[in-house]
């Protein structure tokens, strides 16, 4: 039977917390404090979950699921420490979804901490180096993004401008975002003028390094109805993945998202004329221009130029990242949940001064590794069921 | 499955063997015996078919740079220099870097030819344009 996870649960909590700075915290800290916050705005506690799904970075219990359950004092049916980087927990929540369709659960926890700012001042990653490629004392992870950039400016011609465009886009609605951590206005020259770390990929090219944590609460769209917040319904998701290791890409200008895009646009029964509101893994800014041709928002190749057209900055047609993305707003090292908060409250309505007017239909996207793993999650309000 | 089918799996494995015949100076690459591709970094089955039989060949080395980043370090830390990805004449895609030549001036497109460098603490495949 087709598309039977559409609409079948939803999110009834979504929370942050730890963003931009919280010494002294722990990743775990951050994570049970997104958790209880997620929780009680879904007019539940911890002894509610009976399902735990998240991850933790790189240098905590990889088994951090476990963790999490015991540290709330539960005793979850389900758990998924299922890591593909950056976009795990847009994995997590189609297997959070098909385990509340099936009733192998009832209220789904996905979380998220990472304390990677205070604790070591630099992104904390989850891979081990490759030694096919680390020999040669490649930037971990920004080369790799800096050679998928190189390639994709030798094929479309996008150039350094282009990509700053990026940037700055993301800054102009992270200063309309008081949680965004860098809020002071950026311009294209500001970006190109910035130091080069790999090229073409200057530092305002870079997502921050940031602590802070999120979590998720889902049920099923019945139960959902009964609980305080309007309900967001997971409408369609997709996976793929075509490489681990950026020299075993099949071709460094075109990502996965191509595949996953499509087949979760599919199952929610959506097109892009449909989709009011855009949530991409910005880890670099040749993410967000990869990713809109590969979800098929514009031609191969004419991102550049479509986002050097103010398209996708505030007042443009795509509004896209609007909490200001992993560069301005918040990246504790796996920024795939933040894709997932900011959509739930466009689509809510919550998000104030930079809210997208009548939002019903949001696509989040997640990247994970480099550019490795592609997750694509289409949510949408009760309008869009 | 009966024991004519099983595989032969030869010992070492053939990440040790590609470092094997590093460290006496060669570059060998896996040619699969089923579908004739090649296959790099080394592994024990084929990406190309499946197939587990593998063997080693010396590729001709030649190559052209299909992607390439300037690594901007400081220069107290010995300045910046490049990270490539060559396409090998063979198909497979590596990283090394290019040799011989200002770091700015590796470009993509361009034709390199490979080399093992042995004076560094462990031997690598690195390339020179040609
Ligand atoms: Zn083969």
């Amino acid at each position: 039977m087709a598309n039977t996870i559409r609409g079948a649960a939803a999110f009834v909590g979504a929370a942050l917390a730890g963003l931009g700075e919280a010494p002294g915290m722990s990743s775990e800290d951050i994570a049970l404090q997104a958790s209880y916050k997620a929780l009680a705005e879904a007019g539940l506690t911890t002894q509610d979950v009976d399902a735990v799904f998240g991850a933790l970075p790189g240098d905590c219990s990889p088994l951090s699921g476990l963790l999490l359950a015991e540290m709330m004092g539960i005793k979850p049916k389900f758990t998924d420490n299922n890591r593909t980087g950056g976009s795990t927990f847009l994995s997590h929540t189609l297997m959070a979804a098909m385990a509340i369709k099936e009733g192998l659960c009832d209220t789904a926890l996905i979380f998220y901490g990472s304390n990677q700012r205070s604790a070591s001042g630099k992104l904390v990653s989850s891979v081990k180096p490759f030694t096919y490629e680390a020999d040669y004392k490649p930037l971990f992870p920004a080369t790799s993004y800096a050679l998928a950039a190189s390639r994709h400016m030798h094929e479309y011609g996008t150039t350094r401008e282009q990509l700053a465009h990026v940037a700055v886009a993301a800054r102009k609605w992270a200063e309309m975002n008081p949680d965004a951590f860098m809020r002071d206005p950026l311009t294209i020259e500001d970006v190109l003028a910035s130091r080069m770390v790999s090229s073409p990929l200057s530092v305002r090219d870079c997502c921050l390094v940031t602590d802070g944590g999120a979590a998720l609460v889902m049920v099923s769209a019945e139960r959902a109805k009964d609980l305080p917040k309007k309900p967001v319904y997971l409408l369609g998701g997709a996976a793929a993945t075509w490489h681990m290791n950026i020299l075993a890409m099949p071709d460094l200008a075109e990502s996965a998202a191509a595949d996953s895009g499509p087949r979760a646009m599919e199952m929610a029964g959506v097109a892009h004329k449909d989709i009011d509101v855009v949530q991409l893994y910005d880890a670099f800014t040749i993410n967000t221009i990869m990713f809109l041709e590969d979800l098929g928002f514009v031609k191969k190749g004419e991102g550049g130029a479509f986002v050097e057209s103010g398209a996708i900055a505030p007042g443009g047609s795509l509004p896209v990242n609007t909490n200001g993305g992993g560069l301005s707003c918040v990246h504790p090292g796996m920024y795939g949940m933040f894709t997932l908060v900011e959509a739930i409250r466009q689509l809510r309505g919550e998000c104030g001064e930079r809210q997208v007017e009548g939002a019903e239909i949001a696509l989040c996207h997640g990247n994970g590794g480099v550019l490795s793993s592609q997750i694509t999650n289409i949510l949408g309000t009760e309008a869009a069921l | 499955m009966s024991e004519a089918n099983e595989p032969v799996f030869t010992q070492p494995g053939p990440d040790k063997v590609y470092q094997e015949y590093l460290q006496k100076g060669q570059f060998c690459i896996q040619r699969c015996n089923a579908c004739q591709g090649h296959v790099y970094y080394p592994r024990a089955l084929c990406s190309h078919c499946g197939s587990y039989d593998m063997a080693w060949v010396e590729p001709s080395g030649r190559g052209v740079v299909y992607a390439v980043s300037v690594i901007n370090r400081r220069a107290e830390k010995g300045g910046p220099y490049n990270v490539v990805l060559v396409d090998l004449e063979e198909g497979p895609r590596m990283m090394s870097r290019v040799e011989g030549v200002d770091h700015n001036a590796v470009k993509i497109g361009m034709s390199v030819k490979a080399r093992v460098d042995t004076t560094g603490e462990k031997p690598m495949v690195v390339f020179d344009q040609v």
